[in-house]
């Protein structure tokens, strides 16, 4: 496909509307629907039309295979370790009522936009990282 | 107010019976690469179902997961091995009467349930009314969706990430290992 200049052309132009509605759809999730696991899936899918449009080798120089593997559990991480602060700041776990200094609402929105930070993280590189796996298998 | 829900009837009666015959039609053809595309479509209009239901979380997920990543995905492993699938080696009896088994006794569940959208439901004046009573004081995020998956069911979701992280983990190891060896 990477002769064909239509494709390349709309690609490019789509592209980076996927990633900037990716990141309002996680960024906005307080508001309006979406959040970590959809904007994880639109980020993954901003990959995917650029890997298919121009090529595996094109998409692995801009997003690499070794970072996608690592930030798999760093996204798993993310979120336990907010519950692990959450130990620390005297609560439960995963309770985000003292994470900004005893004001809870303020402390449950920094919670929710760590927790879905995490959700982002896991769900964008384990999907890229199963099509990085599938892809570059080649036909045998 | 009558003309709203015929209208929202009418395209609820478009959509599954488009979902049927879509249904129909993954059922009937062989050639694996068309499978793939009507799979999509089929996710594209549970997609709008679920935002006839309101549901537009769900329908967002089914959009980008079933229509997008999934069709990519099946793409990319049909390219791996044949296009044309197999012709069957049994009798399908066997498996069309469990089918058809299981399809009974679940629509015959469906009788037990409360009418769609009830407000007396034990999901609507349960802990479902307590969320939207107590939401917006206690996290200030007007999105109760959100709030319930981040922060009263954290737990749930942390649970729901783990899963998504063993299964490309599962994934890694089986196709990494494959390559390997061949």
């Amino acid at each position: 496909m990477r002769l064909d200049t239509i494709l390349r052309v709309c690609a490019k132009l789509f592209i980076p509307f996927i990633f900037v509605f990716g990141l309002y759809v996680q960024l906005h999730g307080d508001y309006g629907p979406g959040g970590g696991f959809q904007a994880g899936v639109i980020i993954a899918a901003g990959v995917f039309l650029y890997a298919i449009i121009y090529g595996l080798s094109a998409a692995q120089r801009a997003v690499p295979k070794g970072l996608v593997e690592f930030m798999v559990p760093m996204g798993v991480l993310i979120f336990a370790g907010t519950g692990i602060y959450s130990f620390v700041v005297d609560t439960n776990y995963l309770d985000y009522n003292n994470l900004a200094h005893g004001d809870a609402v303020e402390g449950q929105h920094w919670g929710i936009f760590l927790v879905e930070i995490g959700v982002l993280v896991t769900v964008a590189s384990t999907m890229i990282a199963i099509f990085y796996a599938f892809a570059g298998r080649g036909r045998q | 107010m009558e003309t709203v829900i015929n209208m929202e009837a009418l395209i609820n009666m478009v959509l599954l019976t488009l979902l049927a015959l879509i249904t129909l039609g993954i059922i009937r053809v062989r050639n694996l690469f068309a499978v793939v595309v009507l799979t999509g479509a089929y996710s594209f209009l549970m997609a709008s179902v679920m935002i006839v239901l309101d549901a537009v979380d769900v329908a967002m997920t089914e959009a980008s997961v079933g229509a997008g990543i999934s069709t990519v995905l099946a793409l990319s492993a049909l390219y791996l091995t044949k296009t044309e699938e197999a012709p069957p080696r049994y009798t399908a009896a066997l498996p069309l009467f469990v089918v058809i088994g299981t399809g009974a006794v679940l629509i015959y569940g469906t009788y037990g349930l409360p009418h769609f959208g009830m407000a007396d439901t034990p999901m609507n004046t349960g802990v479902g009314a307590d969320y939207l009573a107590r939401n917006y004081q206690e996290t200030g995020v007007p999105n109760v969706v959100t709030s319930v998956l981040a922060s009263y069911r954290g737990f749930d979701t942390l649970g729901e990430t783990t899963v998504i992280f063993t299964a490309g983990i599962g994934v890694l190891l089986l196709l990494k290992r494959f390559r390997q060896e061949g």
